[in-house]
């Protein structure tokens, strides 16, 4: 049977994508960030996960205004990886799982998760980036990849308290995958950032604590969280911090924190990393 | 269930909702379409032309002409899309989110690198300064 193992919270800032891309990654601003992955990169090596569910948002690259799910699932093979209007990352493309990706939506929608199809499409850096911080600079990414995008730039995006739901109906359809594979679930974007308007660079340090507090030990209280909180106490952008509500729960009840990394700044954001083992 | 809109009580945020979705519609597919570099080649060779090609009202071609990133998010801008014409004009996000506060490049850099801007009086628009 298919089973949950890890799951990973994990900032997509572009610019760390392009720190490691042109080589600056030991540069001295960019140093204490990457420094600060290592153990996380040690800690998902060691878990060899077979299959990652990939829980992101894309930035108007495969998908656009002219439709947009709130939630939509990868089915493919192969992600090609987008050019987001200054050439593609160069990093590997992105394998698929499509037996456990349909295996998910069949029942998610049977579950009540109305889950948007997508048989291609490319992936962005939303996607990249998290899995270049936790695999590295590789040839080939180690696992294959089920993308899960969540609509965070329209407003309204679905509620915490919807993605909290959606991860524990992803952890029931994954118990029930016949097949004996190894799935982590990452929750990505966040922390508190601002990117736009006069209250552009705003990053709300206790938030943030008491959000990756909450994320090991109380996340029925972070779901209560409304967007305007979000909004006026995370930064506007800070509201991606749903998805990571999505990867926890997935991972059932009570978890063991494996690893923690808080930076500031990352680019215009706080970014935050939290390595989680579930221990039911 | 929160106040509808109780949002727009943040200073200096634009939330991309149903009002700015309404408008701004035309304006972010024009930012899309260059992610295809043969539209960033042809935007650069005409920008007033090519922009021509999209149903833009005069202030929000206007807005982009000026590269006036704080106008484009009044006139149903949205930033996940308004930073691609940043991208095609080979500026960086930190760079847009400086102008958009009007703070110099190294005010702003400074300001992140001391930990970013502060939520305290920040909340609400009646608090900040």
């Amino acid at each position: 049977m298919a089973r949950i193992v890890g799951g990973i919270a994990c900032s997509h800032v572009p610019a760390i994508g392009a720190a490691l891309d042109k080589g600056n990654a030991g540069n001295p601003y960019w140093k204490p960030y990457f420094d600060g992955t290592i153990p996380a990169r040690e800690w998902l090596a060691k878990i060899k996960p077979d299959v990652a569910i990939l829980i992101y948002n894309d930035h108007a690259n495969a998908l656009s205004l002219q439709m947009i799910p709130t939630f939509l699932m990868g089915t493919a093979e192969l992600f090609p990886v987008a050019d987001e209007g200054f050439g593609p990352r160069p990093v590997p493309p992105v394998y698929g799982h499509p037996k456990l990706a349909w295996h998910l939506i069949e029942n998610l929608i049977l579950d009540e998760f109305d889950m948007t199809i997508a048989n291609e499409m490319p992936v962005d850096h939303g996607l990249t980036v998290p899995l270049s911080v936790t695999c590295g600079q590789v040839d080939r990414w180690p696992f294959k990849v089920i993308p899960l995008c969540v609509n965070v730039i329209q407003y309204p995006p679905p509620t915490g308290v919807r993605c909290f739901k959606l991860g524990q109906a992803i952890r029931r359809a994954v118990q029930e995958f016949p097949e004996d594979l190894r799935v982590v679930v990452y929750g990505t974007g966040g922390m508190s950032h601002q990117l736009q308007g006069e209250r552009a660079g705003l990053v709300n340090q206790d938030f943030d604590a008491m959000f990756l507090d909450g994320m090991v030990n109380d996340p029925q209280k972070l779901t209560k969280l409304t967007h305007t909180e979000y909004m006026r106490e995370s930064g506007s952008e800070g509201i991606e911090m749903v998805m990571w509500l999505a990867m926890r729960g997935a991972l059932g009840g009570n978890v063991r924190e494996a690893y923690r990394f808080y930076r500031v700044p990352t680019s215009n954001t706080a970014s935050g990393l939290l390595c989680l083992e579930p221990t039911e | 269930m929160a106040a509808p809109r109780d949002y727009e009580s943040i200073p200096g945020t634009y939330v991309y909702d149903a009002e700015r979705g309404r408008v701004g519609y035309h304006l972010n597919m024009f930012c899309m379409s260059l992610n295809d570099p043969k539209n960033r080649e042809a935007f650069k060779a005409d920008e007033s032309a090519y922009l021509d090609r999209f149903p833009l009202t005069p202030e929000q071609k206007e807005s982009v002409l000026k590269r006036d990133w704080l106008g484009m998010l009044k006139v149903g801008g949205n930033i996940y899309y308004t930073i691609k014409i940043a991208f095609c004009d080979g500026l960086t996000f930190q760079d847009v989110a400086g102008m958009m506060c009007s703070m110099p490049k190294e005010e702003y850099a400074k300001m992140m690198m001391a930990g970013g801007r502060s939520p305290e009086d920040n909340r609400y628009k009646e608090e900040a300064k």
